[in-house]
Parts: C-alpha cells; sequence; structure tokens
C-alpha cells in the first residue's frame, strides 16, 4: 500500500545499508533503491536527508526520512506489523536482542574496521580483538537461537541483521589476511548460520559479491591512508 | 509473558548520568526498586562482573533472575514490562524513530564532545571543543522545538525517552558550566532547552536521583586529579 512512498538511499558495499534492504524484504515491502558513490562526493539528497551524519543508510516514506540503520529496523518493524516480526515479543528477549545489536555496532565493527585499515605491525592486535568478539557472537547465537537457525530463531530477526550484515566484509579480512574468522572447528554455530543467512532469500540479491567488495576495500584502504598521511602531513607542519 | 514480578535492582553510581537513566525510568513507572552502588574507588564489584561481563560497566537492571544491561535499552526494558503505567517512548512509528535518534546523537557525538571540554590542553583546543558542544546544543534546541510541539518536554506533556537521554547529562552540563564560566544553555541560543532544563530537574522522577551540582564538581576535581596523577605517576591508590 505504501510501497511506492517507499525509498531506500544506500550503497552496494554498506551493512548498514543492507540490514535496511533485508528488513523491507521480510515485510514483503517494495521500494525505489537509490545508490550513492562512496568514492564521490556526498550527493544533495543525502546531505539534505542526513544533515547531522551524512550517512547512508536513510530511508524515505514518502518524503520522512529516517536515519540510522538500527533505527531504521526498528521503525520497518513498527510501521509495517504484519508477520514478520523482526524483533522478538518478549520484552528481555528484545532487551538481549537490542543488546547484542548494540555489541555490534559499538564493538565488532570498529574492531573489523581497524583490521582492514590497519598497518602490517597492528593488524596481529586488530585481528586477534576481532575474533574475541567472534568468540562472543558464537555464545551469544547459542543462546538467542534457542536450538534454531537463526539468532531470531526459525526466523531472521534483529540481531541476525545486525551481525549477518558484516559477513560479507568478514571474508573480505578472511581473504586479505589469510585466517578463518568463522570456522566449522572454531564457531560451528555460526559458521553453519552464515550459510544459511547469505542464501535466505531475504538476503542473496543484497549480499555483495566478496571479490568486488575485496576490490572496493582496496580503494577505501588507499583513500583512509591518503587522508590519514595528510592530516599527518599538517599537524607535522602547525605549532 | 512479560511480568512485571520480580525484584527490582539498579546497580549503578549517584554520578554516573546513565545509571540516571535507569532510575527516572523507574520512578516514572512508579516502580519500588533497591539502588546498589558500586564503591568507585574499591575496583568492580562480583555482582557487576557477573551480570554485565561484556561491558562490565554501570547501569545494570536486576529484574527477577533477568539482567539488563545499557542505559537506553534498560529504558526500552522497563517502557515495555511495565506497559500500563505512563509511556516512555511515543506511539507513534515516526516520533519513536526520531526520540531514538536523537538519543544516540547524545551518546555517540554530544555526551562525548562535552566530556572533552574537561579533558582539552590549552586554550585553542578548549575553545574548539567548546564550539562542538554549542553547535550540538542549537541542533538540541530545533529538534526541542520538532518533537514539543510547544509542550513543555521533548516527550510533550510529560517526561518520556529523549527527556531521559538527554536530561541525565545536565548535572555534568552544569558542573562543565561552572569550571568552565562558559553558560552553555543559554536565553539567545537555546532559549527553550533552558526552560526545558529547569522543568525537567523539578519534575517528582527526577529531582532525587539528580545529583547536586557542587556535589558533582567536587566530584570531577577529584577525578581529575586522580587521572592527572596517575598521568604523571604520583597518583595514590
Amino acid at each position: 500500500m505504501a510501497d511506492s512512498n517507499v525509498k531506500v538511499l544506500g550503497t552496494w558495499a554498506s551493512p548498514f545499508a543492507m540490514r535496511v534492504r533485508i528488513a523491507l524484504h521480510l515485510k514483503s515491502v517494495g521500494y525505489e533503491y537509490v545508490e550513492e558513490n562512496l568514492l564521490e562526493a556526498k550527493s544533495e539528497l543525502l546531505l539534505k536527508s542526513n544533515p547531522v551524519h551524512k550517512k547512508v543508510p536513510v530511508l524515505f516514506l514518502g518524503d520522512k526520512p529516517v536515519c540510522e540503520s538500527l533505527i531504521i529496523v526498528h521503525y520497518i518493524d513498527e510501521v509495517w506489523t504484519s508477520v514478520p516480526s523482526i524483533l522478538p515479543s518478549d520484552p528481555y528477549d528484545r532487551a538481549e536482542s537490542r543488546f547484542w545489536a548494540a555489541y555490534v555496532d559499538d564493538k565488532f565493527f570498529p574492531a573489523l574496521r581497524r583490521v582492514l585499515v590497519s598497518t602490517e605491525e597492528d593488524r596481529k592486535a586488530a585481528m586477534a580483538e576481532l575474533l574475541e568478539g567472534v568468540v562472543l557472537l558464537e555464545e551469544a547465537f547459542r543462546k538467542l537461537s534457542k536450538g534454531k537457525a537463526f539468532f531470531g530463531g526459525d526466523n531472521l530477526g534483529y540481531v541476525d541483521l545486525a551481525v549477518g550484515s558484516l559477513l560479507a566484509w568478514i571474508k573480505v579480512i578472511e581473504k586479505f589476511t589469510e585466517t578463518e574468522a568463522l570456522s566449522e572447528a572454531k564457531t560451528p554455530s555460526l559458521a553453519a548460520w552464515a550459510d544459511c543467512f547469505s542464501s535466505h532469500a531475504a538476503v542473496k540479491d543484497v549480499f555483495p559479491n566478496v571479490d568486488k567488495l575485496a576490490d572496493f576495500g582496496l580503494k577505501l584502504r588507499a583513500k583512509f591512508s591518503k587522508a590519514a598521511a595528510a592530516a599527518a602531513a599538517t599537524t607535522t607542519t602547525t605549532d | 509473558m512479560a511480568s512485571s514480578d520480580g525484584e527490582v535492582k539498579v546497580l549503578g553510581t549517584w554520578s554516573s548520568p546513565f545509571v540516571m537513566r535507569a532510575r527516572i525510568a523507574l520512578n516514572l513507572k512508579s516502580v519500588n526498586h533497591e539502588f546498589l552502588q558500586e564503591r568507585l574507588w574499591e575496583g568492580k564489584s562480583q555482582l557487576l562482573l557477573q551480570s554485565n561481563p561484556v561491558h562490565k560497566k554501570v547501569p545494570v537492571l536486576i529484574h527477577g533472575h533477568h539482567t539488563i544491561s545499557e542505559s537506553l535499552i534498560i529504558v526500552q526494558y522497563i517502557d515495555e514490562v511495565w506497559s500500563s503505567a505512563p509511556s516512555i517512548l511515543p506511539s507513534q512509528p515516526l516520533e519513536r524513530a526520531t526520540a531514538r535518534f536523537w538519543a544516540a546523537y547524545l551518546d555517540e557525538k554530544w555526551f562525548p564532545s562535552m566530556r572533552g571540554i574537561g579533558m582539552a590542553e590549552g586554550e585553542d583546543a578548549r575553545r574548539a571543543a567548546v564550539g562542538q558542544v554549542e553547535e550540538g546544543l542549537v541542533l538540541l534546541e530545533e529538534a526541542f522545538g520538532e518533537c514539543s510541539k510547544g509542550r513543555p518536554f521533548f516527550g510533550g506533556d510529560r517526561i518520556g525517552y529523549l527527556d531521559i537521554a538527554f536530561g541525565c547529562f545536565l548535572g555534568w552540563l552544569r558542573v562543565t558550566e561552572k569550571m568552565s564560566g562558559i553558560r552553555l544553555l543559554n536565553e539567545t541560543k537555546t532559549p527553550q532547552l533552558l526552560k526545558w532544563a529547569h522543568g525537567f530537574c523539578s519534575d517528582d522522577a527526577v529531582k532525587d536521583v539528580m545529583p547536586e551540582t557542587e556535589k558533582l564538581a567536587e566530584f570531577a576535581k577529584m577525578i581529575m586529579s586522580r587521572v592527572k596523577g596517575a598521568a604523571t605517576g604520583t597518583g595514590k591508590s
């Protein structure tokens, strides 16, 4: 009904934009997708609709923008109240789901990013931190899934979206570092879940190609190193 | 399955704005609870380490056999369990998203920038930090206008989620104003927020848990000297 009114501003490489798109797919909501080019200057639309953070994703319902991926997922769950529910119904289960999603954004994703931008010398420490996070998530999965296929149980839920959206980048890291982050040996539950997640009907069309993402990752690293070098140059030339 | 039965305890400290959020929410819902204070200089308690092993931080809400961490998650939990009493989150999805957005902004951007004023070294750095905080307050003043729609609080006629998320920082904001000599909330740039702050602090759900500015300022000085003492290796444990 409101389908023709729904727009998502995102990028193919953004895990955060992926969360929003998966949520809309789960609710069978059609939407217009507008791709922002991450390597070029930010579009007028992005700057106007998210002036505070200037980041994707942005969801539009009509002309009203909603920003911040996890907030958008809550919003989607609250507007389109048909099953399946993305958040659990019990308040304690909801609190647990929110806890782990917040953990992903506050701790796990920054650790992942540190590995991606790390120098040779930092890489080992950054990777160790990421792997600690993976162990925590393995435990969280066992607790939340209650023996079912997803964090959300039988269906994809809030934590599946929070963690699963990072899987492609995790695979990129595995490729770059030639280390396994998720494995049958060390994280059997997560390894099995990762396959279920990436092949799910609501996910597979927006799950990025890992080789393409790896190339993009290299470009981002180059951009980041250039910016870091420029910043270092300015700090050494001022008092 | 959402039962409000079971003992309710908040594990926290008197000076933490995040802990205050949990207590205000329980007060709004008229939920009797016990406040268990962490002793700040004695290392983290067993109870804290067991109930929040991932972050090892306050606040923790203990409700029967459940433990819930992260202040904004706790506030939402309280709102959902004690669902008959006044609602803390707005009822409309878009208003809820807006309240959540600004609460996240406060935690990720604004409060760190305010803490940055106290930690800034040198006049230039301090001025830059103050500038950041003031910019944020201008944004929040606008947000207040949109959310309150002419009523006294972000939540409307009563304190709501965003009032709690922001109001908990008022003690520290006043300490910062006192120590820097700068009026961050003022009639020129943030007239609505200035008025809101008075209303918030005098609300029944808030006034007994908002620390006195003097006490907080003394506490701030004590932390600063410990931090500086530790940095120069002369701190006493």
